[in-house]
Parts: C-alpha cells; structure tokens; sequence
C-alpha cells in the first residue's frame, strides 16, 4: 500500500517544496495578511462604532470573511498560475507524463499542494477571532462553518486556476484568465436589478458569494457544499481532459 | 527489448509516423537517424507511453504500453528532446523525486549515489541544478533516466547543444551504459551512430527508409562495386590499362596528389571481385600500388543516397 502511493507522496513533497522554498508564496502571504488584517480592523471598527444593533460576536464573520474572499480572489492566480503552465514551459511536464504516475495522481498531488497553501495563509487569520475571543468568549459554531465555506470556496477557486494553468504554457496567461474567472463567479448576481427576473433564479444559482454567504451565518447547507464539490469535480475532470490532450494535439 | 509493430501517429490530418516497425534486441545501442521532423520523437514518445499511438502497437520487454502503461513506464528511462529539469532543485534532491516517482524501491539515496557516480555528478550533487552548465544538466538529464535502472533506456538527441568535448564525454557515457541497459537514441548528426551505436534506423517523413547495422549499411552501398585505387605512375598510361583489365565498366579520377599519387574509382559489373585483377595489372604494369579498396561512403553520402533512392522510388511508383 505503502509502496503504491509513493510516487504520489514524492510529487505532492516536490509541489509543497516549490511553493515554500521560493519567495513567492511568502509575498503572497504577507500581501494577504496585511490587507485581511486591515479588513479586520476596519471591520470590527464599524461595528463597533455604528454597532447595526446586532452581535459583533455572531454578525462579524459574514462581514470580514466576505472581505477577505476578496483578498482570496487576488491571491489565487498567483498560486496556481504555474502549476501547469511553469512545468509545459520547462517541459518537465514530459517527465511526469513518462513516469508511472497516473494523470488523477499529478492533479491531486498539485491541487492539494495549492490547498495547503491556502490552508496556512488563510488559517492565520484565526489570529483575529481569537483575539476577539480571549476578550468576551462566544460561541464558535459560526465561526467553524465560515472557516468550512472558506476551505470549500478556496477549493473550488484553485481548482478553476489549475485548470487553466493546463491550457497553457504562459504563467500570465493563466493568471489573468483565473483572475478573470473566480471574480465573476464571485460577482455573477451582484446586481440583481440588471438581471430579468427568470434569469436570476439561475445566475444566484451559478454565482459563488450567494453559497458562500449563509455559511458565514453559521448554516450548512448540503446544497452549498454540493455546489463547490461540484465546481472541484467539473475542474479536475476538465484539468485531466487538458492533459490528456497531448494524445491528439501531440505537444505537452 | 524494444517493439514497434505498425506505429502510426497523426496530429489531426498531418502523418507524422506511417507505419513503423521494428525490433530492439536486448543490449543493442540502436540509432534512430533521421533530419529534423522526421517522426523520431514522436516514435520516442509513443514508446515512453508519453501518448498513445494512432495505430499500432508498442511493447517493452514484453509488456504491451497501451494495456499496462505503468509497468511499461517502469522499465523504461526516458531522456527528452528538451532536457527538463527543475532549475531550483539541487542535483541529488531532484535525482531523489524521480526515484521516488519511479518507483524505485529500498534505499533511494543509494539509487541517487549511484546514477550520479555513473554519471559523474558526485561533486554536483548539492549544486542547484539552474546553475550547472549544459554538459552537467545533460548528465543529470540521463542520470534520472537510469536512477531506477531500467532495462530499456531511451534518448532523445542526446548531446544536442553540447560542446565538442561534452559531445565525446557524452557518447562514452551512454557506451558505458549499454552494459547496463538496451538504448535506442535519436540524433539527426550521422557521425553520432557510427560512434555509439551497433545498428541503425533510418527515417523520413515518418516512414523507415533503411534499418541495418551500420557497417552493413555502408557495405550495402560500398556494394555497388566500387573500388578506390590509389597509383602513382603517369595518368593516361595508367587509365588505359585499368580500362583494359576484364570487368571494368568505368574509371573515374577522383583526385591528382602533388606527389604524382593518382586516385581512382573504378566501376566494376563483377563489384569488389575485380580488385584481385586490378592489383595484378597494376603491379605488372611496374606501378607502385598505394591503395585498393572498397569505396566507402560517409555517413553522409550515404544518407543523401538512401534519401534519393527513397525519392526516386516514389515517383516510380
């Protein structure tokens, strides 16, 4: 057992390597933190200012974490620009192809790489809640779900970017169209007037901050994860497509 | 070793391999010689399992790419066109993934030891792999081919852009390795198989034209009767007895020395059997006799020929 998935254990060390040994990821972090960290504050100034009559404790976390998504969305290309798109350049992408590595082991092994970066950068910012909580202590079931949105928005996000990193050699490429694409997604039903009513029922449907939304009021719905899942199985099973086109297309 | 039965890959309507088959006996260096676009690493790819063929069938060791791609992959080492390596990694970090990777089992650090004294990157082996020259990426390109020692080792051009010196440290490289394993390498420089390789494989346009050893190959054409004398004595004199000598279909005067030695190809209907003949007449003539042999052609000739007759009989057809 051990031996069958060793060369996928290798590949995911060799992604987490090449993202924590080189410099980039650590400006993505701070970059992150100084902007969620700012949010945070402003945030918790707000509400503290102009209270809206409601719970900092319970209503905060709807408002900050949908703050930092925005933080979120301009990071990810960053990370997953060159999952594909920097190994076709090097073509050592033809190495992997050429070992007995399954194709579904190298998307895993890159996507999980992505995650755990997201998983630490994001999982920082636990630092703010728990402030708040050494100072009047409350209930953390909201704060579980919005972290279990997170992990399943960023997913679904680095799954879209890996994608595209796939389709192309050119790192820039790749990060302008996930840029492009996750802020849609994010901003689909933004302005619900523009839309005519019949459609609407179908772009809320589509649009990621309208799943995201109520798990910042601590409601996990199935239909909600449903959605993310489905967006992270739709993306690898089109990320795999992508490379199996070098079948027909006869280049990496 | 290796098989290739009826090998054919198209990208979309252009033919880039048509029908190709051939056998890699265990412990040959084969070449596969070809210009540029020829099909020699698409034939590469589909071998290493990189994509699957058209048409077609390929089999290492007997086991079958297209229905057991893993296994296949295993015994295989693979050097590409573009040696692709991780510029950060350090030598023996990289070398360690693709052991990893492979599949190679027990101590990989041995594994990793190992390739890189075959390969003589031991004093590299903490240097960042951006850093190194060409001629030491090329040496950890084929070291991570046979890290996991496989019995079949396949080389894509493999000293492409090196310098004269890194060409020669290359070839003894992979001369050493064919105790170790079955190569079959690509090139397009023709000195490069008569170097390295017991056989070759000639392609164009996707098709093999000519599969021989390579001194056969040379025989083949050489076959054709030819035969270089090398005399010195007075030119018309000379060319008058040759003409005369029973067999003799036609002299040509390839060049005139300044020290009065005279070299002749001379065409025969009876080949190679007429330079008994030739030596005797020469001798009784009381001529000096420098040289009589066979007229071989390089590498060269002999490639621009296969192709003419490979033109030629296409328009016959």
């Amino acid at each position: 057992m051990m031996a069958a998935i060793r060369p996928f254990l290798a590949l995911l060390t060799k992604e987490l390597r090449g993202f924590f040994a080189s410099p980039l990821v650590y400006f993505v972090g701070a970059v992150f933190l100084a902007l969620s960290g700012y949010y945070f504050y402003t945030n918790l100034n707000a509400f503290i200012t102009f209270g809206f009559g409601e719970s900092i404790v319970e209503h905060l976390w709807q408002r900050l974490y949908s703050d930092i998504v925005r933080v979120v969305i301009t990071v990810i290309p960053l990370v997953t620009m060159g999952v594909f798109a920097e190994e076709k350049h090097l073509g050592t992408v033809e190495l992997l192809y050429t070992t007995p590595l399954r194709d579904f082991e190298i998307f895993a092994a890159k996507f999980l790489a992505c995650m755990a970066v997201f998983v630490v950068v994001v999982g920082s910012t636990l630092l703010y809640p728990a402030l708040i909580y050494r100072i009047e202590p409350f209930d953390c079931s909201s704060l579980v779900s919005v972290y279990l949105g997170l992990l399943l928005l960023i997913g679904a996000m680095v799954s879209i970017g890996i994608f595209l990193s796939s389709l192309t050699e050119s790192q820039l490429i790749a990060a302008m169209f996930t840029y492009g694409a996750v802020l849609l997604l994010w901003n689909l039903s933004w302005n619900e007037a523009a839309v005519p009513g019949d459609l609407l029922a179908i772009v809320t449907q589509l649009c990621a901050f309208d799943h995201f939304e109520p798990f910042g009021r601590g409601v996990i719905d199935l239909k909600d994860v449903g959605y993310f899942v489905a967006i992270m199985t739709l993306m690898g099973w089109s990320t795999m497509r992508s490379m199996e086109s070098r079948q027909w297309r006869g280049r990496r | 070793m290796i098989q290739a039965e009826h090998l054919t890959k198209d990208y979309g309507l252009f033919r880039a391999v048509d029908d190709v088959s051939f056998r890699v006996q265990p412990g040959e260096i084969v070449g596969l010689l070809g210009p540029n676009g020829s099909g020699k690493t698409t034939i590469m790819r589909m071998l290493t399992g990189f994509f699957a063929p058209t048409d077609g069938t390929c089999s290492i060791a007997g086991v079958d790419i297209a229905s057991d791609p893993r296994q296949a992959r295993r015994m295989i080492g693979y050097l590409p066109e573009r040696v692709a390596l991780y510029p950060d990694m350090s030598v023996q970090g990289f070398l360690a993934f693709i052991a990893k990777v492979r599949g190679v089992e027990g101590r990989v650090q041995g594994a990793v030891d190992d390739a890189m004294e075959v390969c003589g990157l031991t004093p590299m082996a903490k240097r960042q792999i951006g850093k190194l020259s060409k001629g030491y990426r090329q040496r950890v390109g084929i070291a991570q081919a046979i890290i996991h020692q496989p019995q079949v080792l396949i080389l894509d051009e493999p000293t492409v852009g090196l310098d004269p010196r890194q060409i020669v440290d290359i070839r003894s490289l992979i001369r050493t390795l064919s105790g170790l394993a079955t190569v079959l390498l690509s090139t397009h420089i023709l000195p490069e198989v008569s170097v390295t390789c017991s056989r070759v494989i000639i392609l164009d346009k996707g098709h093999v034209i000519a599969e021989d050893s390579v001194e056969a190959l040379t025989e083949k054409t050489a076959g054709r009767g030819e035969t270089l004398v090398r005399v010195s004595g007075t030119e018309n004199d000379i060319l008058a007895a040759v003409r005369s000598t029973a067999g003799v279909e036609e002299v040509e005067v390839l060049e005139r020395s300044r020290g009065g030695v005279l070299a002749l190809a001379v065409r025969s209907t009876r080949g190679g059997a007429v330079r008994p003949h030739l030596v005797r007449t020469l001798v009784d003539g009381g001529w000096s006799v420098h040289e009589v042999s066979p007229r071989l052609m390089s590498l060269e000739d002999l490639f621009v020929d296969i192709l003419e007759r490979a033109g030629r009989a296409e328009r016959g057809a």
